[in-house]
């Protein structure tokens, strides 16, 4: 493999002796305030986003110190924020909005499909909306019923939209700048149990580019392919299989639409084994579609079938089940060990 | 069809009182024998916003006729045709300053047509070519749109986004007696009003949404009462009466510019036609019924008034159907030369930049299109 090798950029990015830990949700809330203080035009509304600052505090601050005009609350209608913002970037606004929850963003959705995706395309590009909708996704909180969907595949299906998913503070940071700055209208997903997982990092607002994913993790064995809540999963699996004589290379996606085909595929055929994890149910799932690209892409690179990790085909269960539902260290480390070892010659692959 | 520089403030003799709940019936200031209806807040619009309102009205009405003549010729993949509702298509949007925004839907072409907009590009949605052939920004004409009531808020997000920067401008979202049970336009209409907004919520009850008649539609003692209930002053206005719908929504422009807020007026009025050409509304409604309507017609009763008064002539009535005729003339010419639509459009403009994914689907359409021209 003589392939260039995107080289790590790992979990802890280039921590600075100087920047002091910073939680997901702190570091959206930077990315908020210094996408207000640059750009009049950003207007950030949504449901308890004003004086509460946002049920997860991601508005914490931001409407006493740029005014309720800028950041403000709106009626309890969420088909009324996504639709209103549409009116107003097409009147020269960057409007960020919240959705309070994954599956409270539903009654938004005509909205989003039918006008927020396809406005750009409907006007041959005369209309452009730069919009963000923030929408805190997945489960691992404990959270009751319509708090923990992982409704990610709702949005990548829909021609139009960019959907985005950081799995850091900094990469939080960096991608909501660019999501806001971005010209297509994006889809921000923000894993709900990684809103207190701290960094000690430096705010970057550009950083990776909006549409790429990003090598986590070095390995030569297999690719573990993750996203949002579950890439520190597949990064503690890595550790854990290091032990077991597995070299894991570790790719976050950070953009589920559009696909970075070319990053995670060289990754793939470098290691020439894949799972895929994501606590959404499999069945039409995102992994369908990574497994179905890699294996058109990479066939001949495979040793063996590309596995998925993910949540039950169910309806996400109640807090006091929810552990038998999402992905785990074992369960992706038992796929690991399902991907026909024997059958390829391990050590034949160490030495390659 | 340019839009004319009318004023909307000469007949205007003080500010009206907004009021929360409209009128049981609906304002009329023509009857439909042509008479002054005397005693209503509305002001008479001046004579040459009438006599403005008739020309469109001609030429709004020759522009339908010729579409559904193109539907038969197979030139338009389906027209939803405006028949009967000129005086709200024509009279609401002469009261729209040039600043102003519509938010129409699939039924207006009438109204986006009486903007300015060239009819050939208003057509290009319904002949097939594309989803929208005009550039909004050029007459301030939203795409039309077709899920319902979801343009009501897009009104309200863009006239809140003027108020923000502080600029005049006003929106009127178009939306029919259907689109009223949806949600978004209650939405709409609560947003609009919590944050005092400078919209304007024209409902044309046209009697049916597709087959299914008011009566199934709502309980409301009329659409117009629905304002209430958010805080919004209605109206309830004939609305074949070309006079009073410009003069209301030239009213709740004006409140809206003034920072007043949003208005919804419900104009009350017909469907002559059938949904579409695709649809058979025998199946749902007697002649009987339509025939009433037509004796209501908005274009007769405003002709015998301006012809009453001697603002209008037959020989200038015979002008403007000859003007008519050209104009129908030159939409079939037009309409008649085929347009191959560029399939690497299809590409083009789902992004900023078209994804590498989407270039590549793009060449893969470009190579089957070139096979299949080679096989030819």
């Amino acid at each position: 493999m003589t392939e260039t090798v995107e080289r790590p950029t790992n979990r802890a990015a280039s921590p600075s002796p100087t920047a002091p830990p910073v939680t997901m949700a702190a570091a959206l809330n930077h990315a908020l305030a210094d996408a207000l203080r640059e750009d009049d035009s950003v207007l950030v509304f949504g449901e308890d986003v004003g004086a509460l600052g946002g049920v997860f505090r991601v508005t914490d601050g931001l409407a006493s110190t740029f005014g309720d005009h800028r950041v403000l609350d709106t009626p309890l209608a969420e088909a009324g924020i996504v639709g209103t913002a549409i009116g107003m970037a097409m009147n020269g606004l960057r409007p960020v909005v919240e959705m309070q929850f994954d599956a409270f963003a539903y009654p938004a959705f005509e909205q989003i499909t039918s006008h927020l995706a396809k406005l750009r395309n409907r006007t041959k590009g005369q209309i452009e909306l730069p919009i963000v909708i923030r929408i805190p996704y997945g489960g691992g909180i404990g959270g009751v019923e319509h708090h923990c969907d992982s409704s990610e595949v709702y949005y990548a299906h829909t021609p139009g939209l960019r959907v985005v998913t950081p799995a850091t503070p900094s990469d939080a940071y960096s991608l909501l700048r660019q999501a806001i700055r971005c010209p297509d209208p994006v889809v921000f997903l923000e894993p709900k149990r990684r809103y207190w997982s701290k960094e000690a990092a430096e705010l970057d607002p550009n950083g990776a580019s909006l549409d790429r994913a990003v090598v986590r993790r070095a390995g030569t064995d297999v690719t573990l392919i993750g996203y949002g809540g579950t890439l520190a999963t597949c990064l503690e699996t890595a550790d854990a299989a290091e032990d077991e004589g597995y070299s894991v290379e570790v790719v976050d996606l950070r953009s589920l639409a559009p696909f970075d085909d070319a990053t995670v595929a060289a990754s793939v055929r470098r290691t020439g084994r894949a799972v895929v994890v994501h606590e959404a149910s499999g069945f039409c799932g995102y992994g369908a579609e990574v497994a179905a690209r890699l294996t058109e892409q990479c066939f001949h690179y495979l040793h063996a079938p590309i596995r998925r990790v993910t949540g039950f085909d169910i309806p996400y269960p109640p807090p006091g089940l929810e552990q038998h539902h999402l992905p785990t260290l074992d369960r992706i480390l038992d796929a690991i060990d399902t991907l026909q070892w024997r059958e390829s010659g391990r050590s034949a692959r160490a030495g390659a | 069809m340019c839009p004319v520089t009318v004023s909307t403030q000469a007949t205007r003799p003080q500010t009206l009182a907004r009021q929360l709940l409209p009128t049981n019936t609906p304002v009329s200031l023509i009857d439909p024998d042509g008479h002054r209806v005397e005693g209503t807040d509305l002001p008479m619009p001046a004579d040459e916003v009438l006599l403005e309102l008739h020309r469109r009205i001609v030429l709004g009405r020759r522009f339908d006729t010729q579409a559904i003549a193109l539907t038969k010729q197979g030139r338009l993949a389906v027209y939803p045709s405006a028949r009967g509702q000129e005086a709200g298509e024509i009279g609401a949007v002469l009261a729209l300053r040039p600043q102003d925004w519509l938010f129409p839907t699939y039924r207006d072409s009438m109204a986006i047509v009486s903007r300015g907009v060239d009819p050939v590009e208003v057509l290009t949605l319904l002949r097939g070519a594309w989803h929208c052939g005009y550039d909004p920004h050029e007459h301030n004409v939203a795409p039309q749109c077709t899920p319902l009531a979801t343009n009501s808020l897009h009104a309200v997000g863009l006239a809140h986004a003027a108020a923000f920067k502080g600029e005049d401008t006003v929106a009127l979202a178009m939306i029919g007696d259907g689109a009223t049970s949806e949600g978004d336009t209650h939405e709409a209409l609560n947003f609009a009003a919590v944050w005092k907004s400078p919209v304007v919520f024209f409902v044309q009850n046209n009697g049916y949404a597709i087959s299914v008649p008011i009566a199934k539609q709502s309980a409301a003692p009329s659409l117009a009462h629905k304002g209430i209930g958010y805080g919004i002053p209605s109206m309830f206005i004939d609305g074949n009466d070309p006079a009073a719908v410009y003069s209301a929504v030239a009213e709740a422009v004006r409140a809206a510019s003034e920072g007043l807020g949003p208005t919804l007026i419900e104009a009350l009025t017909y469907r002559i036609e059938a949904h579409t050409n695709a649809d058979d509304a025998t199946r749902y409604r007697k002649r009987a019924e339509v025939e009433s309507w037509l004796a209501r017609d908005p274009l007769t009763r405003l002709r015998r008034y301006l012809l009453d008064r001697g603002l209008l002539h037959e020989e200038d009535i015979a002008d403007l159907d000859a003007e008519g005729e050209q104009q129908a003339a030159d939409l079939r010419t037009r309409m008649n030369l085929d347009v191959t639509p560029d399939p690497d459009d299809l590409f083009r403009y789902v992004y900023a930049e078209p994804t590498p994914a989407l270039r590549s689907q793009q060449q893969e359409l470009a190579r089957e299109i070139a096979a299949a021209e080679g096989d030819a």
